[in-house]
């Protein structure tokens, strides 16, 4: 008669009882992944060729190194501490209680450049700004990404004049986020946009954009 | 160094640059830049670092450029190097007509963007002399009193957030989605409303604004009780704040320096008390002063204006009165939508004022309002035209700017980065 | 604010460095000859005007004199203010900085990034400022932006139709 392993503390950790001996068993991974107990009789045989796929099939993820490398740094965003003007107010409110962008996993706000791979432009580049911003993005390690928040460093935003200039004319920039200030919905979007545009193309490495200087178009249906 | 300025060539403006950005004045020391000191026998002679704190970094509140001359880590002489995110915002409102100068200028100051708007919108006022209905001058003084809390928490969350205490960021913003909500519910947006208009404000509240305001208004003194709490008797706070950088109310008036630093410092000058404007004499509230003036009064000074402004606005809705939201003058003011379908005249005002804008009168005004900052100051001049000649605004952070290197010299690095944060400098106002 | 006759008896004390008083909506402006900046000042701190609240510029083009300078007083125990208004013309737009202290006058340490301010964005060059270079602009701008004939500038905005320049890139 097959007794049940006694359902307990350790229970699906690796450790069983053996009901009648009261002994105690660890199994090591190997027989965790078989779904291993104590009886033997629920292991499955030594299985071979079709059923042996089938096994393995239903229990391990398959896929290219380039698409689990940008899952990754998909995920893993550290933006650059950066706020210009009026749109840092709104980015404040983005890593803020109630839009949480450290939800995404994207909180860790780093003051380097060094140590960062996103820059969120958040307000308006003066001509006097241009080449540090430049710097700055120089600095950055590959990959990196810029989002462009707001108007004013997107387009010309409010101030079409001689002291402003567009993010577009001194660095690579992937996404734009449009308003004056973004809400931190629409900021979060522009975020979670060009995450996907990370994860959904591993081909466009970063050797391929950085060599591109210009704008890059998000996917339709992205 | 010679002020006037030949043509330069491109080489020698930049080497030009360069040599004037090396050289900085010793206001403190005066004499040579080297002190020997005898250590054990053998001479140490001690030199004078000179650190950029440039306008990328954590802790200066924007891109703020510090060129600070250290000995050792005490600060000897910091120059402030402004002009990093110049707008060019006093040149872009002359070329529009005096309604869509109001969002070009809001956004100088960026966190009271009402103030902005205020002191903007009174100077044309005074230039046009239409008169304010009740109602509307109300409703701009609970926007404003709530404008300045939001500034306020703002301030308290980045000031706290450089000192280490990371969490009070996080409730201050809580705090402040409260207000930002409010403000959407009456104007539509969260920052830059462009709600108040000359003549008074664009729209009148919508139903629910009281009800939200007052559940607000409960809310705040606990929360502002409980801000205090965590940090008026945290021993590091107040080592890093009490007894440090300290500065009296007579260098601060030759230096132009108004608002809580001022107040901080002892000298109780509120515009909203001295010279009141918009309805502020109906209300009764109390001016926080300090005693020393060191950044602990600073903050305490903040921490306080926060009550009192909840205290105004609970007046201000209470006795917020029936009436008109924005001038009859219809020159002036846009007529109601209902009006446009049936008199022609409405619709004729309508058109002139969409199109070409009202004219000013020419003539000069200086309009001065008291921002969380300080006195912030604007000046219209009108030629006659649709379009201002010339719109200055007098930001208190810029002027305030100026007493910091005498505050911060003698501390150390840390205090100098505290005071930095207990100043609350908006560098949108300091470079327009 | 002084009221209009107050003006006038502070005007004529000042002597012939007014050349005008002006009382516009309540409010009091004396404009002054440029050379005797320093002692209207000083005669107003005497009166009791004993904080600058502002120093900022303006362009009268197409009036000449073309260039004004503007101070803003304050006296804080009577709650008044008085403007102080001198105009320059441009090819001789130089005036004695308020800030450095005179033997006989302390200074206004108040004026001094105003007063870069100006020079910087109306190009008025103030005689004996410590520091006077640009603040706001970048230190080798060519220029004057705040001047009437100053042009406002701006990039056309960049759309797909219109940016021929930027490379697509192939990815």
């Amino acid at each position: 008669m097959k007794r049940e392993p006694i359902a307990g503390a350790g229970a699906g950790v690796g450790v069983r009882v053996d009901p009648e001996t009261l002994r105690v068993r660890t199994l090591n991974s190997h027989q965790l992944l078989r779904g291993g107990d104590l009886q033997g009789a629920n292991q499955p045989a030594h299985l071979e060729g079709t059923e042996l796929e089938q096994y393995v099939q239903e229990r391990v993820v398959t896929t290219t190194l380039d698409t689990a490398v940008a899952w990754a740094r998909s995920n893993s965003f550290f933006p650059l501490a950066f706020g210009l003007a009026c749109c840092a107010m709104e980015q404040f409110h983005a890593a803020g209680p109630r839009m949480d962008i450290a939800r995404f996993g994207f909180e860790a706000f780093r003051a380097s450049p060094r140590q960062a791979d996103l820059i969120i432009l958040a307000g308006r580049v003066s001509i006097k700004m241009a080449p540090i911003i430049r710097r700055l993005y120089d600095q950055m390690l590959e990959p990196k990404w810029a989002i462009s928040m707001g108007a004013c460093c997107s387009s010309m935003g409010v101030f079409n004049n001689y002291a402003l200039v567009p993010s577009d004319k001194f660095m690579p920039v992937d996404v734009h986020v449009p308003g004056c200030p973004p809400r931190p919905e629409a900021l979060m979007h522009g975020v979670l946009k060009l995450r996907k545009m990370v994860q959904d193309d591993p081909d466009m490495s970063w050797r391929e954009r950085y060599g591109a200087s210009g704008t890059e178009e998000v996917l339709p249906g992205a | 160094m010679s002020p006037v300025e030949q043509p330069p060539t491109e080489a020698s403006a930049v080497s030009e640059y360069r040599r004037r950005e090396q050289s900085i004045t010793l206001s403190a020391l005066g004499g040579p830049a080297v002190e020997s000191t005898e250590d054990r026998g053998t001479a140490m002679t001690q030199e004078l670092l000179t650190l950029n704190f440039g306008p990328h970094h954590p802790a200066t509140h924007g891109v703020l450029r510090l060129l600070v001359t250290l000995q050792g880590e005490v600060v000897r002489d910091i120059k402030p190097i402004v002009g990093y995110v110049h707008t060019g915002i006093e040149k872009t409102a002359e070329d529009k007509s005096y309604w869509k100068v109001i969002p070009v200028v809001e956004r100088m100051d960026y966190l009271s963007y009402y103030f902005n708007a205020m002191a903007f919108c009174g100077a044309v006022e005074t230039l046009l002399e239409v008169d304010v209905p009740k109602r509307a001058q109300y409703l701009r003084v609970i926007h404003l009193e709530l404008n300045r809390i939001a500034s306020h928490l703002i301030w308290l969350g980045t000031s706290a957030l450089d000192l280490g205490a990371v969490s009070i960021f996080l409730y201050c913003l809580r705090e402040r989605e409260l207000i930002l909500d409010l403000f959407e519910m009456s104007s539509g947006q969260r920052m830059h409303t462009r709600y108040f208009q000359v003549g008074g404000v664009i729209e009148d509240i919508p139903t629910g604004f009281d009800a939200k305001l007052r559940e607000f208004l409960k809310v705040m003194p606990e929360r502002a009780d409980q801000y205090g709490a965590i940090l008026s008797a945290n021993e590091i706070f107040l080592q890093r704040l009490r007894g440090i950088c300290p500065l009296d109310a007579e260098t601060l008036l030759s230096l132009g320096v108004t608002g809580p630093l001022l107040r901080a410092a002892g000298n109780p000058w509120d515009l909203r008390k001295a010279d009141p404007y918009c309805s502020y004499e109906d209300f009764e509230f109390k001016i926080p002063v300090g005693t020393v003036g060191d950044n602990y009064d600073r903050f305490a000074v903040r921490l306080a204006e926060i009550y009192e402004s909840v205290k105004i606005i609970t007046q201000a809705l209470d006795g917020l009165p029936e009436g008109p939201h924005i001038t009859t003058d219809r020159k002036v003011a846009l007529p109601p939508r209902h009006e446009l379908a049936t008199s022609m005249e409405a619709l004729i005002h309508h058109f002139k004022l969409v199109t070409e804008g009202f004219r000013v009168p020419p003539g000069e005004a200086y309009f001065p309002i008291e921002s969380p900052r300080g006195e912030l100051g604007c000046f219209v001049r009108s030629d006659g035209s649709s379009k201002p000649a010339r719109v200055h605004m007098r930001d208190p952070s810029f002027v305030n700017l100026q007493a910091f290197s005498s505050m911060a010299e003698g501390a150390y690095i840390a205090d100098m980065i505290a005071t930095l944060a207990m100043l609350d400098p908006i560098l949108g106002g300091i470079d327009r | 604010m002084p009221d209009a006759t107050g003006l006038e008896l502070i005007g004529q004390e000042l002597g012939d460095a007014v050349l005008d008083t002006v009382f516009f909506r309540e409010r009091a402006t004396l404009v002054i000859d440029p050379p005797s900046v320093r002692r209207v000042l000083a005669g107003l701190r005497e009166h009791g005007y004993s904080f600058m609240a502002s120093l900022h510029g303006v362009d009268y083009y197409p009036e000449e004199p073309r260039l004004g300078v503007i101070y803003e007083l304050l006296d804080m125990s009577r709650v008044d203010r008085i403007a102080v208004k001198l105009r320059l013309p441009l090819d001789a737009a130089e005036v004695d900085s308020a800030m450095p202290d005179l033997p006989q006058d302390p200074g206004w340490p108040t004026a001094n990034h105003q007063e870069r301010e100006v020079y910087d964005m109306f190009g008025v060059v103030f005689r004996g400022h410590p520091d006077l270079r640009r603040i706001l602009m970048p230190e080798d701008y060519e220029g004057h932006p705040q001047r009437r004939d100053f042009p406002l500038g701006g990039e056309p905005v960049l759309f797909t139709f219109n940016d021929t320049d930027l490379p697509r890139s192939s990815a």
